[in-house]
Parts: C-alpha cells; sequence; structure tokens
C-alpha cells in the first residue's frame, strides 16, 4: 500500500541532518509552509542551506529559523523585503552568506535540478555583475551565462490539497514555487489544508503528481504568515 | 508619464508592469484596449486591488500586494511564469530605472554601494525576455543627477535592452545611431531637455516635434 501520510510534523521532520540543502516554498509570505518551518526549528538542525525566493519577513517562518542560527547560507534573488531584518543584520555581520541569483534563473535551476538537467545557458544576467566568473558562450549572436541545476536534500512545501499518493492541487498565488522545489528535492515533504481520499482529486487538475513527493501532514487550519507578521508574532 | 506610455500599449498586449510608477500604467489604458497583466509570482490575467471583501493573502503579485484575477486568469508556478518571461512570449514589460544609456542598458538593481543589501529579483529575466522593454522614469534623480546618460555607471541589469525611455520631460527610443527623441512634454525646450540629460541626443524633424 502506498501511504505518505505522516501523523506529526515532528516525524516528518526527524531525519534532517545539519548542513543539510532545504529549499522552501513560498514567494514572500504566499505559500510560506509556516507549520514546517516551525517544527524545523523545535528540530534544530544547524549549518543549513536553504533556497528561497525572499528572506522571510518579521519574527516568524523563514525569518525565525535564519534569526534561531541555523542557516549557514541563502540561495535567493530578493532578500530585502520589508520586515526582513533577520536576514539584513546577519548579512551585514558576516554570520550568514547569500548567493544572489536572478529570480527566473532561480527558478529554472531548479526546474532543471528536478529535471536531472545539470546546466542550462541563459542570456538572463549576461554582462552583470551576476554573470562573473562564469562561463559564457554565444548562441544565436546573444552572450549566454551557463548556469547549474540546483538540487536539494529537502524540500518544505505548502499545498492545498492531498491524497496518500501525494498528488497535490494549490491555492492561487501560493503556488509559486512549491511545484517546482517539490521536484527537486530528495525527500518532499508537504504539508497541506486537507487530505482527501484517493480519486476525489480529478486527474487533470493534479499540478504534482505524487511521484515527487514524500511525506503528506494535514495542517488542517494553517496560519498565514502574513497575518502573524501583521500580529507581530515571535516564534519561538 | 504613466498616461503616455499607457497610450503606447497596443489592445491585446500582454504586459508586465515593474513596481512603483509602471503599476499606476494599468489604471490610465485607454478604453475599449483589452490587455492581460502578466505577475511573475505565478498569475497572468492580475486585476485591479481587492476591496475588502476580496482580500486574499494568497492573492499577490509580485510586489507581494494584495490584487484580484480577472475572469479568464490562470495560475502557475514559478519555472513556468519565467518560461513566459524568458520564452519571449511577454509582449511589452514596463520598468523603473536607476540610470539608462543612449545604447539602452538598463541600470536597476543596485548602486553598487558595498554596504547595502543586495536583491535581483526578475528584472534580470524580464530585461533579457520580453519582446519590448519600456522604461517609465523620472528624467532626474532626486539629487538633480540625469539618469539618461552615455554610460551606466551603476551595475547593468541588462545590455541594450531598452527599446522606449518614457520620463517626466521626453520620450525617447532606443536606436542603434544613439537617442532619438520622440516627444518632449509641454513646455520643455530642446535646450532645456538637453541640459538635463548626460548624453547627446538625436532630433528627427520627419516626427514632427514641436517646441
Amino acid at each position: 500500500m502506498i501511504n505518505k501520510e505522516v501523523d506529526t510534523i515532528e516525524t516528518a521532520l526527524n531525519d534532517i541532518r545539519d548542513g543539510a540543502v532545504i529549499m522552501v516554498g513560498g514567494f514572500g509570505q504566499a505559500g510560506s509552509p509556516v507549520e514546517l518551518i516551525h517544527g524545523l526549528i523545535d528540530q534544530g538542525a544547524k549549518h543549513l542551506t536553504v533556497v528561497n525566493n525572499n528572506a522571510g519577513s518579521g519574527h516568524v517562518g523563514l525569518a525565525a529559523l535564519i534569526e534561531a542560527g541555523q542557516v549557514d547560507k541563502l540561495i535567493c534573488s530578493f532578500p530585502r523585503m520589508a520586515g526582513s531584518d533577520a536576514f539584513g543584520n546577519l548579512y551585514r555581520d558576516g554570520d550568514i552568506e547569500l548567493e544572489l541569483v536572478p529570480q527566473g534563473t532561480l527558478a529554472e535551476r531548479i526546474r532543471a535540478g528536478g529535471a536531472g538537467v545539470s546546466a542550462f545557458y541563459t542570456p538572463t544576467a549576461a554582462g552583470t555583475l551576476l554573470a562573473e566568473g562564469k562561463e559564457t558562450r554565444i548562441f544565436s549572436g546573444r552572450e549566454c551565462v551557463l548556469e547549474l541545476g540546483l538540487k536539494a536534500d529537502i524540500a518544505l512545501i505548502k499545498a492545498q490539497y492531498a491524497d496518500r499518493y501525494g498528488n497535490l492541487t494549490y491555492y492561487k498565488t501560493a503556488r509559486n514555487f512549491n511545484p517546482v522545489m517539490a521536484t527537486a528535492a530528495s525527500t518532499t515533504i508537504v504539508q497541506v489544508s486537507k487530505i482527501v481520499p484517493l480519486g476525489s482529486i480529478d486527474p487533470e487538475c493534479v499540478v504534482t503528481p505524487g511521484i515527487y513527493v514524500d511525506r503528506v501532514i494535514n495542517v488542517s487550519t494553517p496560519v498565514h504568515e502574513a497575518l502573524l507578521v501583521e500580529q507581530g508574532c515571535v516564534y519561538p | 508619464m504613466a498616461q503616455r506610455a499607457a497610450n503606447d500599449i497596443p489592445d491585446g498586449s500582454i504586459v508586465n508592469l515593474g513596481i512603483g510608477i509602471p503599476e499606476l500604467i494599468a489604471s490610465v489604458i485607454p478604453e475599449g484596449r483589452e490587455v492581460l497583466y502578466h505577475s511573475e509570482n505565478g498569475l497572468l490575467g492580475m486585476g485591479p486591488a481587492p476591496t475588502p471583501e476580496q482580500r486574499d493573502h494568497d492573492l499577490v503579485n509580485a510586489g507581494k500586494k494584495m490584487v484580484t484575477a480577472v475572469e479568464g486568469a490562470s495560475f502557475f508556478h514559478h519555472a513556468d511564469s519565467f518560461s513566459m518571461i524568458r520564452g519571449g512570449h511577454i509582449d511589452i514589460c514596463v520598468l523603473g530605472a536607476m540610470q539608462v544609456s543612449e545604447c539602452g542598458d538598463l541600470a536597476n538593481w543596485s548602486t553598487g554601494d558595498p554596504d547595502a543589501l543586495p536583491a535581483v529579483g526578475g528584472a534580470m529575466d524580464l530585461v533579457g525576455g520580453a519582446k519590448q522593454i519600456y522604461v517609465l522614469t523620472q528624467h532626474c534623480s532626486k539629487k538633480g543627477k540625469s539618469k539618461i546618460l552615455q554610460r551606466c555607471s551603476y551595475p547593468l541589469t541588462g545590455k541594450g535592452v531598452v527599446n522606449r525611455i518614457y520620463t517626466d520631460l521626453a520620450v525617447f527610443n532606443v536606436e542603434p545611431d544613439g537617442l532619438h527623441v520622440e516627444e518632449i512634454a509641454p513646455g520643455v525646450s530642446m535646450g532645456l531637455l538637453q541640459e538635463r540629460t548626460g548624453c547627446s541626443l538625436i532630433y528627427n524633424e520627419r516626427r514632427g516635434i514641436t517646441i
């Protein structure tokens, strides 16, 4: 029998090791798997490399993970967001490393990682600071930069519905990086608002097929990061 | 400025609007034109800001502000969204600028200040991928320095990527021989425009510029 449902967040996260590369879904506050991130803070793994578009906000979710000192390196496109002080402070003190990647290159590197593509050429960033030190080649008269596919040990994903095979659907723009990251990690851990019976998700509507998913946790009333930040919440 | 740029967006266009002044364009598109807005976080068919009842923290734009989705909109993941951008499927992208050069180089992500936290977002993908890049910006910085220059001194977002520039003083076309003045704002003389611009300008009488 195939059943990817796991009973507790603690069980789902307990084998994450120090030094792991972790992709965290979400774009800003939309689609951020807050309960899983808080579970990772409780679990305590350190020296992590985190891949996310941003650097979290307030003192919850990804910002709280960074504040807890668990992240050595962030791979992202836009760490400068209102309320991203957690990252900014550590960065200025030289206590966290940043790999800045154009947003589309970041998405494509993750897609490539998940699709078994080791590297690809793109005109994005050619002739800019972000291409310095990278191989370039001319295609159809345009300078292109060699970018490497990106894989992770773990992906922490937020979706709306799942079945026990791990088929997933998403909600509006909370989808963002989640389906791409789900493909690129050795272990993909998903929090969903509801686990539904097999067959109740129309196969035409499955966004992430269960092949990419390892563990599914039911978080039936997820708190939205935007509301936690508005209320000034601090985790833990 | 936004109004002037909006006039140049044809009916049926797929448009990506950068954060800030470019966002104003959506509210001043001439009546009768159907324009579809792409938001790079994963929405094609972005609508206006929500009413209090429509507010949804999971329906946001690239600036993380809450928006709505129009009838006929679609949601997609980030790699698909940037395939639309990088694959050349977006007709026009309108961006703000710190500096633009006479050969269409754009600088809009960093001043190169080593103390500043670097952040780039999707700007480099947009300038490399959209079919047309329009820049919408004040002609001069807050300190009064021209943003239209022979060469950008700030780190580039893209080289030779800008097609048109709309400022509070004029509209320019970037062409192989340099910056062509397409239109001058009412009350602005050629002398004043040149004085406030950091590169030489090409005037083309054929285009019927009136001073």
